[in-house]
């Protein structure tokens, strides 16, 4: 008897044990975003003004702000996004309505997958050679095309996810009344998956607007204004890369200020676009 | 009347006839379109391959196969070696893949089993909410806020701990520069440790309930069902979700470049600066002057694109074995 108490007892105790890890895994996990915030709103804030959004990088150790470098920013993000949309919902399109069972859709769905957790360096250095290097310099237009070709595979993802979420009663519906397939994928198709896909696109946004590593040798960095864009432009997280390792304390407080503007900027999207497909589940 | 009528009715079949055919022909243009899209994914991959085979041709026909062997690192002589990345990288990845993986896997059984449902949603948003960070983020953090605090308190205490003990007093050697190889582990750690939980979670909830039901029916413990029925039974799912994390950590650039210490050599602490293939790159690609500098940078980035393609081919491999139990 007192053997079987005990062990029930060391099991109990063991389950408990157990448990507690979990939740104090949990709890690290949250202090640890908790903590980043912290720094970056404590540290950033400080250096939240109105010359951040109206003025230029400063030279070395003089006051300025920020505004070229959010300029070139939403200009390449734009034009990523501009670019890699139609190819991602175009593919995520053939992926789930045309070739549902294709072996093509199989390799691309696998490869996609790839593309989508591939080093984004790497896609800074494709770029680099097949861009920069023919054309002799850097330029912004290089760095939107990197930032595009990181777009694709988060857009084509979701939207096949989405459209295979559409029930197929609803394309054969506009099937009975006569529409072609590219009306019923048009008319029937995209409106039911609309959200899931605007999501992905935010999320696309999202991932795009902190991206360094593909901008570094594609768009380079400008500390002057410059709407060229067939020449270097600076952006956020290029600025922030060069700023926060100088040893000058004006340039690190900006560095930190443009952190906190691209976190918030992240973090406000991925929640606005969580709360798209939430409320869907919901319903 | 009647002519006028079947004059109109011929008519009305014309244009229903146009109109079909021109249906078809858009259907077939678009059709075109979403296909040449779904293989353009395919030519990008391939276009990446090659142009990292083409830039780094130079280097790889000089230097051969003792590029993979060398550890010096020179742009004067212009002799380079890839073995210190590759260390640094292999060590900073796997430390964090150890780190991240209990901690992973305990935030899922908490979020599957413990944590009350009303905050199961946020909990889990909030940790994934670490992916959605970006990496520079956790660069400028662990350099001024992790750094410093490693440097202060954490690295002096394990020094002094581990002193004169063989083996891990030369792990743990000091002196404490707060950046290094087991600062850029760490962060690694964080930033991969959200993809770990969601893909665990994931896999968790395919565990059908009755399994679970019947464990907990003759008395098992919570950790016991955990243990001998959830794990075993998703152990293939786990396993891609580690690796999709090793491979997110393998090719993790901005953070590492800020705390690594950008130093070419194989140090045996874990406390001094090292590097890795994406630091490298970040930090020197553009100050690269010189054709073969700047080919043997795109040669370590060929090696960081064969591991990464390696390693997340058999997570998605892994992940799809348990798609299709699920789906069956």
């Amino acid at each position: 008897m007192s053997t079987a108490q005990s062990l029930h007892r060391s099991r109990k105790r063991k389950n408990a044990v157990m448990m507690a890890l979990c939740i104090i895994a949990a709890g690290i996990g949250l202090a640890w975003l908790a903590l980043i915030l912290g720094a970056l709103l404590y540290k950033g804030l400080s250096g939240v003004n109105l010359a951040v959004f109206t003025e230029m990088t400063p030279p070395p150790g003089d006051a300025g702000g920020l505004l070229n470098a959010i300029y070139g920013s939403i200009i390449m993000t734009i034009i990523g996004i501009v670019v890699g949309t139609p190819i991602g919902v175009l593919a995520g399109t053939y992926m789930a309505e045309y070739g549902r069972f294709s072996r093509l859709t199989t390799v691309v769905r696998f490869i996609n997958d790839i593309l989508l957790s591939a080093p984004s360096i790497i896609v800074g250095l494709f770029v680099y050679e097949l861009m920069v290097r023919p054309m002799g310099h850097f330029s912004a237009i290089a760095g939107a095309v990197a930032l595009s070709i990181l777009v694709i595979p988060v857009v084509v993802r979701t939207t096949e996810d989405m459209l295979n979420l559409v029930p197929n009663a609803l394309r054969e519906a506009g099937t009975a009344i006569g529409a072609p397939r590219w009306v019923v994928i048009r008319s029937v198709a995209y409106r039911a998956a609309l959200s899931g896909i605007v999501t992905g696109i935010l999320l696309a946004i999202a991932r795009i607007s902190g991206e360094t590593a593909p901008l570094l040798f594609t768009a380079l960095n400008n500390q002057f204004w410059s709407s060229n864009l067939n020449a270097p432009m600076a952006s956020l997280p290029a600025t922030i890369f060069q700023f926060a390792l100088s040893p000058y304390e004006e340039w690190q407080q900006l560095a930190w200020t443009g952190a906190l503007i691209i976190t918030l900027t992240v973090l406000g999207l991925s929640i606005f676009a969580r709360s798209l497909t939430g409320r869907r589940e919901d319903r | 009347m009647t002519a006028v009528s079947e004059a109109a009715t011929s008519s009305a079949m014309r244009t229903r006839e146009a109109t079909v055919r021109r249906f078809a022909v858009t259907d077939m243009v678009f059709r075109a379109a979403t296909r040449a899209s779904a293989i353009l994914v395919l030519v990008l991959l391939g276009g990446v391959a090659i142009s990292l085979i083409a830039g780094s041709w130079e280097a790889l026909s000089k230097f051969g196969f003792s590029f993979l062997t060398t550890e010096s690192w020179n742009p004067v002589t212009e002799n380079f070696g890839a073995l210190a990345p590759i260390y640094g990288t292999i060590v900073t990845s796997a430390i964090a893949i150890l780190i991240a993986v209990p901690i992973g896997i305990g935030i899922a059984v908490f979020l599957t089993e413990l944590c009350p449902r009303p905050l199961r949603r946020p909990i889990g948003i909030a940790v994934e909410l670490l992916a959605g960070i970006p990496s520079i983020i956790y660069g400028i953090w662990g350099l001024f806020v992790f750094a410093p605090f490693l440097q202060t308190t954490i690295q002096p205490f394990i020094i002094s701990i581990f002193h004169g003990i063989p083996g891990l007093s030369s792990l743990f050697a000091g002196p404490p520069y707060g950046i290094g190889l087991l600062t850029s582990s760490l962060i690694l750690a964080i930033m991969v440790l959200p993809f770990i939980t969601s893909i665990t979670k994931d896999v968790f909830d395919t565990v059908p309930a009755v399994l679970k039901e019947s464990a907990y029916g003759i008395g098992c413990t919570t950790w016991e069902v955990t243990r001998r029925v959830v794990i075993p039974y998703t152990r293939v799912g786990i396993m891609g979700g580690v690796m999709l994390g090793l491979g997110r950590a393998l090719g993790e650039t901005m953070a590492v470049t800020f705390v690594i210490g950008n130093a070419h050599r194989i140090s045996a602490s874990l406390f001094a600066p090292g590097t890795t293939i994406s630091a490298t790159i970040a930090n020197e690609f553009t100050e690269a002057d010189g054709a073969l500098y700047t080919s043997s940078l795109v040669a370590l980035g060929l090696i960081l694109f064969i591991i990464t393609f390696i390693i997340l081919a058999l997570a998605r491999y892994m992940l799809l074995r348990i798609d299709s139990r699920t789906g069956a």
